[in-house]
């Protein structure tokens, strides 16, 4: 199967974040081609092509610019989503740091398009070295006149800010970014009314995803066809798969949408040690955990609907055959529960609970009871919040009990392991917490 | 104390970045400064916020309370954060915590009584691919173990700097809070420092293996599967011995040089 270098193109070149290494391959290129032209043709080239999303949730990309009112004497804005946190997520931090100009490019094109003069980048804090790269390929842009006032003499001006976060995941849901933005706690939104029309300071506003945005001068510069002939009808491009966890080479992988985990086991050498696999995520905690069943599914947004989970931000945690899922799904659980914002109760209350549920289990102290209860918190928390952190709570939990669920049985106190009375990282379970024993997680790393 | 004429400078240097009458915008990045001035979000520095932007100090603890990167006690000069979040537990992170604790004797959001070295737990930091990292101040060490992690920290308390795997050197966390709150890093190996490893190009290196180069425009197809395939025959558990083009940073080998 193949690979296709086309986001990932330029990482493995020396000095591969300045500007004269860009522009030397094609950088600034697209730009200029796009500020001659129509920004409304620039819309019908995005959703011609059909990019999607490529955050987690897979909206067009071009409706999405298409939604902005014209013509409302309001300020715009676009801000991309670059709070990359979401476990297993990996992609975005390489690219701002190998090639941050792919960004700022297709910042230049997207805010044209919907006529935006101020872009924010929303970074995740913790990123300081993607933060000082994306901050000077901003100022090399400034220098050589891409950004500022009349850019390339099109009358064009834009602004563009590096505005680092502050440790908090829920950030990256989109009405949260904003808040945050804004210089408010970081919790959603009610929606409608959406962005589009009430986003950044109650004004239009495009939140779109780093890799998206870097796509955008692909495209302008091989158009529609080239893009297409990548990935499937519905779902089509090149999209980087990050693969970690229990795999031979970890990485990045940039391949067309709708290749399957098998193929990209064999990219990166197969599961570790030779072992057999036992469970996976497609696109990050928050998906559904898929199984060696769905080796062959297509990895795109239609094909991991099919097989009951989401394509997320293609993010693939590799779990071999040693790991305790019981363990697993606790961990991500106490994940969600410390980054709930609080703002509604199922998911501040129920994550908590939960995460209390599962280490009690865990103690083999759990009661016949328990696997029921979790599928019923479950039900109860799914649907019943603002955004979507709560959604994804759930995902470990229900699809780990869906194919392990005799991991989830309480064991009976014979067979407890022995507890551990070093200082782990679980807070109010420290001291009887299995976890912080070594191979808690598998059998040999 | 109090906030110097320069910090004022600063403020008004954060605030001006964002729109008329939008000035709440700087808050974060005006906690981070406050925060590179007193190793920790104070009243003082809450209240210093609060008067740049007009809110009352309940609006801006209310703020400073809600994200992990303010610290409510002095932070030492080194904030070590090990990732224990899945990709990095299956690899042994909750071990390489364990162990550090145990050096340090301190346990999560703890400060040494020295007040050098802080420790947390993080959630996950976004480089699954080089799992177990650890970072210094944000700066990665990568693929860390117990023993690799101790040697680290070991290195901090003789007030060596040891070099991160990727970032750029290792400052004080009060010089990297300074950067968060949007000011560039002075020192020019800053930025040069590696950015990307082996793991970022995995898949670069399986298309140049087969002649593809950055020079070429983005060609759509590039086979991978007959290297692959053999590598992984071949070969259990190492890296692929890929051929990489002249001038390649990574080329595949032990070595981590970066981008």
């Amino acid at each position: 199967m193949p690979v296709t270098p086309v986001l990932t193109r330029r990482w493995n070149t020396p000095e591969s974040w300045t500007i004269d290494t860009y522009r030397r391959l094609d950088g600034y290129v697209a730009a200029r081609t796009a500020l001659a032209g129509d920004p409304d043709d620039l819309i019908k080239l995005i959703k011609d092509s059909g990019l999607r999303g490529r955050g987690g949730a897979g909206f067009p990309t071009g409706m999405k610019w298409g939604f902005i009112p014209q013509g409302d004497g309001k300020p715009h804005y676009l801000v991309i989503n670059a709070d990359e946190g979401e476990p297993g997520t990996c992609k975005d931090a390489p690219l701002m740091k190998a090639d941050p100009h792919s960004l700022v490019e297709g910042i230049i094109i997207a805010s044209y398009a919907v006529r935006a003069n101020r872009a924010f980048v929303y970074l995740r804090g913790e990123l300081i070295h993607a933060a000082r790269r994306m901050r000077a390929a901003v100022a090399e842009a400034y220098e050589a006149g891409f950004l500022g006032r009349n850019i390339l003499g099109s009358g064009f001006d834009l602004d563009l800010v590096v505005h680092s976060g502050a440790g908090a995941y829920i950030c990256g849901e989109e009405t949260a970014l904003l808040d945050s933005l804004e210089g408010r706690r970081g919790q959603p939104r009610l929606r409608p009314p959406f962005p589009a029309t009430h986003g950044l300071y109650a004004s239009p506003t495009v939140v779109n995803n780093v890799e998206t945005i870097a796509s955008v001068p692909f495209i302008v510069n091989h158009g529609v066809d080239w893009f297409r002939s990548m990935g499937r009808e519905r779902s089509p491009g090149p999209k980087i798969y990050s693969l970690s966890g229990h795999v031979t080479r970890p990485g990045q992988y940039e391949a067309p949408m709708g290749t399957t985990l098998r193929e990209l086991l064999e990219l990166a050498g197969g599961v570790r040690g030779g072992r057999k696999l036992k469970a996976w995520t497609p696109g990050g905690s928050s998906t559904p955990m898929l199984t060696a069943d769905h080796l062959d599914a297509p990895l795109d947004f239609e094909g991991m609907q099919e097989a009951g989970s989401l394509l997320g931000t293609a993010a693939l945690m590799i779990m071999d055959e040693t790991t305790d899922m019981l363990k697993v799904v606790r961990r991500l659980t106490q994940f969600y529960a410390h980054e709930s914002c609080g703002k509604c109760t199922p998911c501040r209350e129920g994550t908590s609970w939960m995460v209390q549920i599962l280490s009690r289990i865990e103690r083999g102290q759990g009661d016949a009871e328990d696997v029921d209860t979790l599928v019923d918190a479950c039900d109860n928390i799914f649907g019943r919040a603002f955004c979507a952190l709560a959604d994804g709570a759930t995902s470990p939990i229900v699809s780990g009990i869906k194919y392990f669920r005799d991991e989830f049985i309480p064991v009976s106190a014979v067979t407890t392991k022995p507890e551990s009375s070093k200082t782990t990282p679980d807070g109010a379970a420290a001291g009887d917490d299995a976890a912080a024993a070594p191979g808690a997680y598998a059998g040999a790393h | 104390m109090a906030f110097s004429p320069e910090t004022h400078a600063a403020a008004a240097e954060i605030i001006a970045r964002y729109p008329a009458g939008r000035s709440r915008s700087a808050l974060l990045p005006l906690l981070h400064l406050v925060q590179a001035e007193q190793n920790c979000v104070t009243t003082e520095g809450v209240q210093f916020c609060a008067e740049q932007l007009g809110l009352t100090a309940a609006e801006v603890g209310a703020v400073a309370t809600f994200y992990t990167m303010y610290k409510r006690r002095p932070v030492g000069d080194y904030l070590v954060s090990v990732c224990t979040n899945l990709s990095c537990a299956l690899l042994g992170g909750d071990e390489v915590f364990a162990r550090v604790a145990e050096q340090l004797g301190v346990g999560h959001d703890e400060t040494t009584a020295d007040g050098s070295i802080t420790l947390e737990h993080a959630e996950c930091l976004a480089a699954c691919d080089y799992a177990p990292v650890m970072t210094v101040n944000y700066e990665f060490y990568d693929q860390v173990d117990p023993d690799s992690a101790e040697a680290i920290v070991t290195g901090l308390r003789a007030g060596e700097r040891p070099v991160p795997t990727r970032g750029g050197p290792l400052c004080s966390f009060a010089e990297t809070s300074r950067q968060l709150a949007g000011f560039a890093d002075p020192r020019p190996e800053g930025v040069a420092g590696p950015g990307v490893g082996e793991p970022s190009v995995a898949g670069l290196l399986l298309a140049e293996a087969d002649g593809w180069t950055a020079e070429q425009a983005p060609a759509p197809l590039v086979p991978a599967a007959a290297q692959a395939s053999k590598d992984a025959q071949a070969e259990a558990g190492a890296s692929a011995p890929v051929p990489a083009p002249a001038g390649a940073l990574v080329t595949g080998s032990t070595e981590r040089k970066g981008n």
